[in-house]
């Protein structure tokens, strides 16, 4: 335990890689991930189509492939070369768990009873307005849940990019351990402790929000 | 389908239907796969008509009225509102659902939002009317309707009856130039039904055109200026609704009112 804490800075360091990478994909994940899920449900039938597409191929390729992909990818397509390794890491942790989100924002929207969407296009709003105005508002509440554990997911799947370059926890963790051998057990137990807060924190959140948007019905 | 406007009235009707078709359907078909719930509708209203739709549950009533403002499509025929065919789904077509004002069975109040907010929201964000405006006419419509003092209060809060009067309110809110209502009184406590059909009457009173599908008898007899009847899903019989009730035509119009006026 001493080592870590020796290098208390290296460890922090490398945690805040982790933070950013965990945020960042987040976000644009949850921006990508609640436009699949409208288009999902969507009058549209080439977009409904080309969402369910989205989820099927992303949802089924491994992680590690996701990663390989936008990687080498760099090599072919000339703007992904310039990009840093962080925002390599954030576009295919994102491509990856919009998939995800998609799906989690389409069971918030199914949760939302038809009436509500009808109700909405009866006073004239269009399809985008009453998604923003009335059915998406309402999914919130019934999306936080599955959305939780999505990115408790994210969180733990930003570790892949540790194959990738980028010195995140467990790139570090790695590091330590190769090292420092004899104290691995407790390094491990360090970087594990590391995850266990990141991820309670999301839980924590989830939980609060979830009663902040109690729906009465 | 337009003799009846030419016949006398009874002097009971307190409103006289006149003026051109506002609602015109034209050979209207509608399967739902192979069950055909539309058979070949013709059924034309006119500005200021308050028309009620009855029939046996399952006659197509409901999908006829939730066609008017396309929240149905139809697979054959016309529908056309103040001239103007139905559009395809997209800006039009919301365009001219912020014409059609719709009330349904199951409230379908906003849940997220107060009663207020239920009413502004369409003029807000569909009419781009300004919020000081909104609000004030949204105020004066609640209090119309009589639940003016819970504007402040979410749907859940209010019983059955005053949400279906907020629901009015909501729709009216838009001006529409015909109000659709599917059944409005049928998820209510009796006790309720009265203060939902009050409104109704005197919104059948000030001239506003309104298609009805409803049980409520009472409400066609006091309210109505033609009760059309439909039978698996197609228009069996339209008359006066004095002449209907008393003077049923059609045997299976005959049988019905048999089993619904017997208790």
């Amino acid at each position: 335990m001493q080592y870590v804490l020796d290098n208390l800075d290296l460890v922090l360091k490398a945690f805040w890689v982790t933070i950013q990478l965990l945020v960042l994909s987040a976000l644009a994940s949850l921006a990508l991930g609640t436009l699949l899920g409208a288009m999902r449900v969507g009058p549209v039938a080439v977009l409904r189509r080309f969402a369910a597409l989205y989820v099927t191929i992303v949802r089924n390729t491994p992680l590690l492939v996701v990663f390989i992909f936008i990687f080498n990818a760099a090599l072919d397509v000339r703007w992904l070369t310039q990009v840093p390794f962080l925002v390599k890491g954030v576009i295919a942790l994102s491509i990856y768990t919009a998939a995800f989100v998609c799906e989690a924002v389409r069971s918030g929207i199914n949760s939302v009873p038809v009436g509500q969407a009808e109700a909405s296009r009866a006073i004239g709003m269009t399809f985008a307005g009453s998604m923003r105005h009335v059915v998406l508002p309402q999914s919130f509440r019934a999306v936080v849940p599955p959305l939780a554990s999505v990115f408790i997911a994210l969180a733990k799947n930003t570790s892949v990019a540790a194959v990738f370059g980028l010195t995140e926890a467990t790139g570090r963790m790695r590091g330590f351990t190769n090292d420092q051998a004899d104290d691995r057990t407790a390094i491990f137990v360090a970087f594990a402790l590391g995850y266990i807060v990141i991820v309670e924190v999301i839980s924590a959140g989830a939980f609060g929000l979830e009663r902040r948007w109690k729906v009465a019905r | 389908m337009t003799e009846n406007a030419a016949l006398p009235r009874p002097s009971s009707q307190p409103h006289v239907a006149e003026g051109e078709p506002l609602v015109v359907l034209d050979g209207v078909h509608k399967w739902f796969g192979d069950l055909h719930v539309l058979r070949d509708i013709d059924l034309s209203v006119k500005r200021g008509e308050v028309v009620v739709v009855i029939g046996p549950s399952g006659s197509g009533k409901s999908t006829l009225c939730r066609a008017i403002n396309r929240l149905e499509t139809i697979d054959k025929g016309s529908i056309t509102l103040d001239g103007e065919p139905l559009p395809e789904e997209g800006k039009e077509l919301a365009n001219l659902r912020a014409e059609v004002g719709m009330v349904f069975q199951s409230f379908n109040l906003f849940a997220h939002k107060t009663i207020l907010e239920n009413v502004t929201l369409g003029p807000i964000k569909v009419r781009k009317v300004k919020a000081s405006e909104a609000n004030q006419r949204a105020r004066e419509l609640l209090d119309r309707v009589g639940v003016g003092h819970q504007a402040e209060k979410y749907p859940a809060q209010l019983s059955g009856g005053q949400q279906q009067r907020v629901a009015i309110a909501r729709a009216l809110a838009m001006e529409p130039k015909v109000m659709l209502f599917d059944e409005p009184t049928s998820a209510l406590d009796p006790e309720m039904i009265k203060e939902v059909l009050d409104v109704m009457v005197e919104l059948a009173e000030g001239g506003m055109t309104m298609i009805v599908v409803t049980h409520e008898m009472g409400f066609a007899r006091t309210a109505a200026d033609r009760v059309v009847f439909m039978s698996d899903g197609a228009v069996v019989e339209e008359n006066r609704p004095e002449e209907f009730f008393t003077n049923p035509r059609s045997e299976r119009a005959q049988d019905f009112l048999g089993k619904i006026l017997k208790h």
